[in-house]
């Protein structure tokens, strides 16, 4: 076991590097960083230029590429980035910030959306084929239809401009945009629980969906299997059948699930808080691109990269802990 | 063409002679009328069909159902003001910010979105197919490198890989005739197909592993045939059903990935005198605050009213060409 998990490991390094060149490559030309420079400084000089390119290492040509992205990937790791086209800004404090905006919002709405679309995923699945079970069907697939930003439009719509217009109140019932409200200081949990609950509902009506799918699926298979049967055989309880026997072997194929759909969930996010105007990893990705920063780009797209091959190192490794009839090559 | 695919349920069905003996009806169904049997049990995707085959008749014959033209307002701003009239018998769905009809634009808008999806379905999953039939056939470091990288691909955020994508392929200067402005249909197309294969590659390959040493195939090759000719012939009408899932998923996909990209601002600018479900969408957004419901509601609504009806066919697609399940008798 522990062998296989490093072998893993030591093949992730040089994955990672692969990945995030072409990342590098493809984000470069598709950026142009050195235009958005001249488009800032127009009236940058001839040196000063030659000396923006030598610092940030964009040459040209493909070992140019590669010595550029070499330059950089030695920056990023000695934790000397470079800095934001627009404005010259420090990339890492900010970075920062959004990122723990964005765990926040990730990991309630996860949690949350994970529980709750379990539980519906046993509930209908106890029963195939029933009412309740074709109606919770339908609900999902509309929901997973759904793109976040039509579920968060109409909530916007119903919750901040027809609630005071429908007479429900003075103010709306929830705030829409940002973690608090425009000038506010310090740290105040209501407020940002509150400025959290429509983004959170729009990424969790997602969660819920595609987990309760999974789950009703996969407990489904578990429960018409033939283990099943010599389990109920032995005279143990029916409770004691579905928990010991069946809920455990139908979360092993959700778990690795959700390592891999850790990109999706992230995706969810992003939309979620661009239209939410929560300062995210979102917010950052898409004010960053619509600037073509390459330098503020680049360190998010190479912190990506990296979550997304760990979360599937995570799943390749934890289906082989929870199935111990996978054999480890 | 879904004959092969279900041929082993046709001859798995009974008709045997002790069903024969007991007086049962013992004729088998003709595989596609299996199918069609099966997609018609599945009650959802029969209504989806209904309302999908209706919207497109809407949309193929847009100047006769749109009661104005994409660009035309209801009446003319000198007869009075005519921007965000809300929805009454001369504008059903209300008017935009410059006095054109709403209704009418979801017409054309769809017409567009419908036309993005199905298109970018189609060359991706052709070239799903063929790359997926590559891997799997050739097996060793293609193999590898090729599902290393959907891997990764299709692991990152759905947003971020077209963003980033988009961007390469508009620097690409010499792809510039065949693909157009950034902005254009055309380049929103071959954005979809750029990733839109890897899925359908991934399905492909798994079929061909499959498939590869069954005897048929076997047969097929003692008889002399090229790997071609074994891929046309035996194993892509043997993946029918799961390929013709894959591309009806393809086309709501391509349909809300235009509305994202519409959404962000990064959509197709279809110019003058069209419009697509995404910029609609996309322009709800401003009309949000002031409270002009009509222009959120109405396309939001169509938005997922479409992706759903596809996602019902496709699913009802999967129930009747999957022969693993068992929907009760033939």
């Amino acid at each position: 076991m522990l062998r296989f998990v490093l072998r893993r490991l030591f093949w992730a390094v040089p994955m990672t590097i692969v990945v995030t060149f072409l990342v590098y490559v493809a984000l470069r030309m598709g950026t142009d960083p050195l235009a958005s420079y001249l488009r800032v400084n127009q009236r940058a000089s001839e040196k000063k230029i030659q000396q923006y390119i030598e610092t940030n290492g964009l040459y040209e040509g493909f070992g140019g590429y590669l010595r550029g992205y070499v330059q950089w990937l030695g920056g990023f790791i000695t934790g000397d980035w470079p800095r934001s086209i627009k404005g010259s800004r420090e990339v890492w404090p900010e970075f920062k910030d959004s990122m723990m905006n964005t765990l926040r919002l990730g990991i309630t709405s996860t949690v949350i959306g994970i529980t709750i679309g379990l539980g519906i995923g046993i509930f209908v699945a106890l029963k195939p084929g029933s009412l309740r079970d074709s109606t919770t069907n339908t609900f999902a697939f509309i929901a997973v239809s759904t793109p976040p930003y039509v579920s968060a439009l109409i909530l916007q719509l119903v919750f901040a401009v027809y609630w005071t217009r429908w007479g429900f109140g003075d103010k709306p019932l929830l705030p829409t945009s940002g973690v608090y409200p425009p000038g506010h200081q310090g740290f105040d949990l209501g407020l940002m629980i509150k400025h959290m609950v429509l983004p959170v509902t729009v990424v969790v009506i997602q969660v819920i969906a595609v987990y309760a799918r999974y789950m009703r699926a996969s407990l489904l298979e578990v429960l018409n299997s033939e283990y099943m049967r010599t389990a109920r055989s032995k005279g143990i309880s029916e409770r004691r059948v579905l928990v010991r026997h069946a809920l455990r072997n139908a979360l092993i194929p959700i778990v690795t699930v959700a390592a891999i759909d850790v990109g999706a969930i992230l995706g969810g996010l992003i939309i979620t808080e661009n239209i939410f105007g929560y300062p995210g990893l979102g917010k950052f990705f898409l004010d960053a691109y619509g600037e073509g920063d390459f330098p503020v780009l680049m360190p998010w797209m190479f912190f990506f990269t990296v979550v997304v091959i760990l979360f599937n190192l995570l799943a390749d490794v934890s289906y082989a802990w929870l199935d111990p009839r996978i054999r480890l090559g | 063409m879904a004959d092969t695919a279900a041929t082993s349920i046709a001859s798995a069905a009974p008709s045997t002679t002790s069903d024969a003996a007991q007086g049962l009806d013992t004729t088998p169904l003709s595989p596609t009328r299996l199918a069609v049997k099966r997609y018609l049990h599945h009650k959802g995707a029969v209504v989806a069909l209904v309302v999908l085959s209706a919207m497109i008749l809407f949309v193929v014959f847009a100047p006769l159902t749109a009661r104005y033209g994409v660009n035309e307002a209801v009446f003319p701003i000198s007869e009075g003001p005519n921007q965000w009239l809300s929805p009454r018998s001369i504008a059903w769905f209300g008017t935009d910010a410059i006095g054109r009809d709403l209704y009418s634009r979801l017409i054309y808008g769809l017409r567009v979105s419908i036309f993005i999806g199905v298109a970018a379905a189609v060359m991706g999953t052709v070239l799903g197919v063929a790359i997926g039939a590559l891997a799997g056939m050739r097996g060793g470091l293609v193999d590898d490198v090729l599902m290393r990288v959907t891997d990764i691909f299709l692991a990152f955020p759905f947003l971020v890989t077209l963003l980033v994508v988009r961007s390469f392929i508009g620097s690409l200067g010499f792809l510039e005739p065949i693909v157009g402005e950034p902005t254009s249909i055309r380049f929103v197309i071959f954005l979809f197909v750029s990733f839109g294969w890897m899925g359908v590659a991934r399905l492909m390959r798994g079929q061909v592993l499959a498939l590869k040493e069954r005897e048929f195939v076997e047969a097929s090759r003692a008889l002399g045939a090229s790997n071609t000719r074994i891929v046309i012939k035996h194993l892509v009408p043997n993946s029918v059903g799961p390929i013709l899932v894959a591309l009806t998923f393809a086309v709501s996909g391509s349909i809300v990935g235009e509305a994202t990209l519409g959404f962000f601002g990064f959509g197709p600018q279809p110019g003058a005198g069209q419009t697509s479900l995404g910029n609609l969408v996309g322009d709800a957004r401003s009309e949000l605050l002031p409270g002009y419901w009509w222009l959120v509601l109405f396309p939001c609504v169509l938005l997922v009213l479409v992706t759903l009806c596809v996602n019902f066919i496709g699913d009802g697609l999967r129930d009747a060409t999957d022969p693993k399940l068992d929907m009760g008798g033939n």
